[in-house]
């Protein structure tokens, strides 16, 4: 599996989620579709000429979007409700944690376009939050795909899942990473390649920069293992455990805020069970200058040449085995 | 079932909440006063619903979006048979499923999971609108307070459910003019309500809220648009000494004042 070389045909992962929702919605009429007038941002421009009615447009209402999703539930449909991460999470996060997750509504909320995909718009279009605020709510996976088939294999398996989930799209484009048939598993970790000098660990549009800074790193002659962690919640503590144990050192990265995402849920795991040398890569804390979603990854020290240079410095810190 | 007879279980319904609110040292006794003959009429006359059946596909909704109200909802779904009795008594204690905001995942004939104001109507918006995508017949009930009408998503939710045509939605507003710190005239006034609805799109019904003879008759009007009750009601209702006054808002009755309730509530028993 080492040295993976990604394809370069990059996907826009609103494709796959849309592909598949319209797959299953031809077979299962209870699937029904929500939205805050995001019918282009959310691709659902295909549902909505296949099956008017079961578009539901609330308006430019999250708080009522979220809320309806929870009584179509109650009425026996299937939502997905849809809309862009930042406003999906932010505006209605109290009917996210009372109608959704609380209530154990069997609703998907889609976020559109998080992290920083909006890039240019600025911080209230960002989406870097969102990992914390959801995480910390019972009943509720939260979920980042990594790639097109990922992402198509949640959206199966998420519409199967007898439950609420928050699956986290962007809009900027990847490359496929993961084999063509991927079956999703909730809470489990894809090992992308193997090594025992380092873990990294990532998901979302941060995992194909995690592949390019490996094989920076291989061509140094260190073997860093790649650890996609798409699920964010529940934790594949058994994964990051052994990661710990059998690499010494573990750098994480996010396409969030720094603080109550990917690496806080990993680092919280590995002081109490397998504390080792750790660093967490993301948004450190800050509204993010102007740059496109590419520009500010690299900003932050996630272009593969810095997450290579990160784990270098953080193998240095590994205790010696002398 | 008959308007009196609405009115005698009501009494009845009333005295268990006070008697619960005593024991348990904790409730929202006024609105819980001015929302029963409401809850009564829906629970004993109005609502299809099969309490063995809690989650009957076909069976009309109510959401109780004034959460802190719960007492009143448990008492009326354990009269109603949903949940024993006797269970009453565990209300607030430790690991009782009769905490202070109803749950639907514990408590069967909840619906969902409110506390949190301004939630449930958005979420009945979604299940009468679940009921026209698949020609389902059930009807769709939510009860707010007068002053739960200040938080945006209400509003939200109500131009949503004009825009949806839903004519199988009743909204409720449990008029009784004050809230937790002060009137509503005093606070952030959005009463009267009727004309605001009637902007929106909404059809709208003024009644007596604690008067049977006219609630039945509300509650089971239909029409052609979304349904609004304005259920003009009194805080404390039943009880001489709390009507109308805002610190019965939550306050707990001493040993003096729950003999004189008692008293009072059980004199047409």
């Amino acid at each position: 599996m080492n040295a993976v070389t990604p394809s370069a045909k990059l996907h826009d992962c609103r494709d796959a989620f849309v592909a598949v929702l319209e797959r299953l919605g031809a077979d299962n009429p209870r699937i029904v579709a929500v939205c805050n007038d995001s019918v282009g941002s959310s691709k659902l421009g295909g549902f909505k000429s296949k099956w008017p009615e079961r578009l539901v447009n609330v308006g430019i209402a999250e708080q009522t979007m979220v809320g309806v999703g929870a009584g179509l539930a109650n009425g026996g449909l299937l939502p997905f409700v849809c809309g862009a991460a930042c406003f999906l999470t932010g505006r209605s996060l109290e009917q996210i944690k009372a109608d959704i997750a609380y209530s154990n509504a069997n609703v998907k909320l889609i976020g559109i376009s998080s992290g920083m995909a909006y890039g240019e718009l600025g911080p209230t279009h960002h989406s870097i939050e969102d990992f914390a605020w959801t995480r910390v709510l019972p009943n509720l996976p939260v979920i980042a795909p990594c790639d097109s088939i990922e992402t198509a294999a949640a959206v199966e398996w998420a519409a199967h899942y007898d439950g609420p989930v928050f699956l986290r799209l962007s809009r900027v484009g990847v490359p496929d990473l993961l084999p063509p048939g991927h079956i999703f598993e909730v809470g489990k970790a894809n090992l992308l390649r193997d090594g025992d000098a380092i873990t990294l660990v990532a998901n979302g549009t941060v995992t194909h920069r995690m592949m390019k800074a490996a094989d920076l790193l291989a061509a140094e002659g260190i073997e860093a293992r790649v650890l996609n962690m798409a699920t964010v919640r529940p934790l594949d503590m058994e994964a990051v455990v052994a990661a710990a144990r059998e690499t010494g050192a573990i750098l994480t990265a996010e396409e969030h805020s720094t603080f109550g995402g990917l690496g806080s849920a990993v680092a919280e795991l590995v002081v109490a069970e397998a504390p080792v040398p750790m660093k967490i890569l993301g948004v450190p804390g800050i509204f993010a200058p102007t740059g496109s979603a590419e520009f500010l990854l690299d900003e932050f020290g996630m272009s593969p040449a810095a997450i290579a240079e990160a784990a270098v410095a953080l193998i240095a810190r590994k205790p010696s085995r002398a | 079932m008959q308007p009196n007879d609405l009115d005698r279980i009501a009494r009845q319904i009333r005295l268990r909440d006070l008697q619960a609110v005593f024991e348990a040292g904790a409730g929202h006794i006024g609105g819980e006063m001015s929302a029963i003959d409401i809850l009564t009429a829906l629970y004993f006359r109005v609502l299809r619903i099969w309490p063995e059946q809690p989650k009957h596909p076909e069976r009309d909704r109510f959401v109780l979006s004034k959460g802190h109200v719960a007492l009143a909802l448990y008492v009326t779904l354990a009269r109603r048979g949903f949940i024993p009795e006797e269970e009453i008594s565990t209300f607030l204690k430790p690991h009782s499923r009769l905490n202070g905001h109803p749950n639907c995942t514990k408590v069967p004939g909840v619906e969902t999971n409110t506390g949190p104001l301004g939630h449930g109507l958005p979420v009945a918006v979604g299940m009468a609108k679940a009921a026209k995508l698949t020609n389902t017949k059930y009807h769709t009930y939510v009860l707010t307070g007068d002053g739960e009408m200040q938080e945006g998503s209400n509003w939200e939710a109500i131009a949503a459910a004009a825009q949806f045509g839903l004519d199988n939605l009743t909204l409720i507003i449990d008029h009784n003019r004050f809230q937790q710190g002060a009137a509503l005239k005093d606070t952030n006034n959005l009463a009267p309500f009727p004309a605001k609805l009637e902007a929106f799109g909404w059809d709208v019904t003024e009644i007596n809220g604690n008067a049977m003879d006219e609630v039945v008759p509300a509650l089971e009007k239909r029409g052609s648009h979304p349904h609004c009750i304005v259920a003009h009601t009194n805080k404390g209702h039943g009880i001489s000494f709390m009507q109308d006054r805002v610190d019965w808002h939550h306050k707990v009755p001493n040993a003096e004042q729950y003999k004189i309730a008692v008293a009072e509530l059980s004199e047409a028993l």
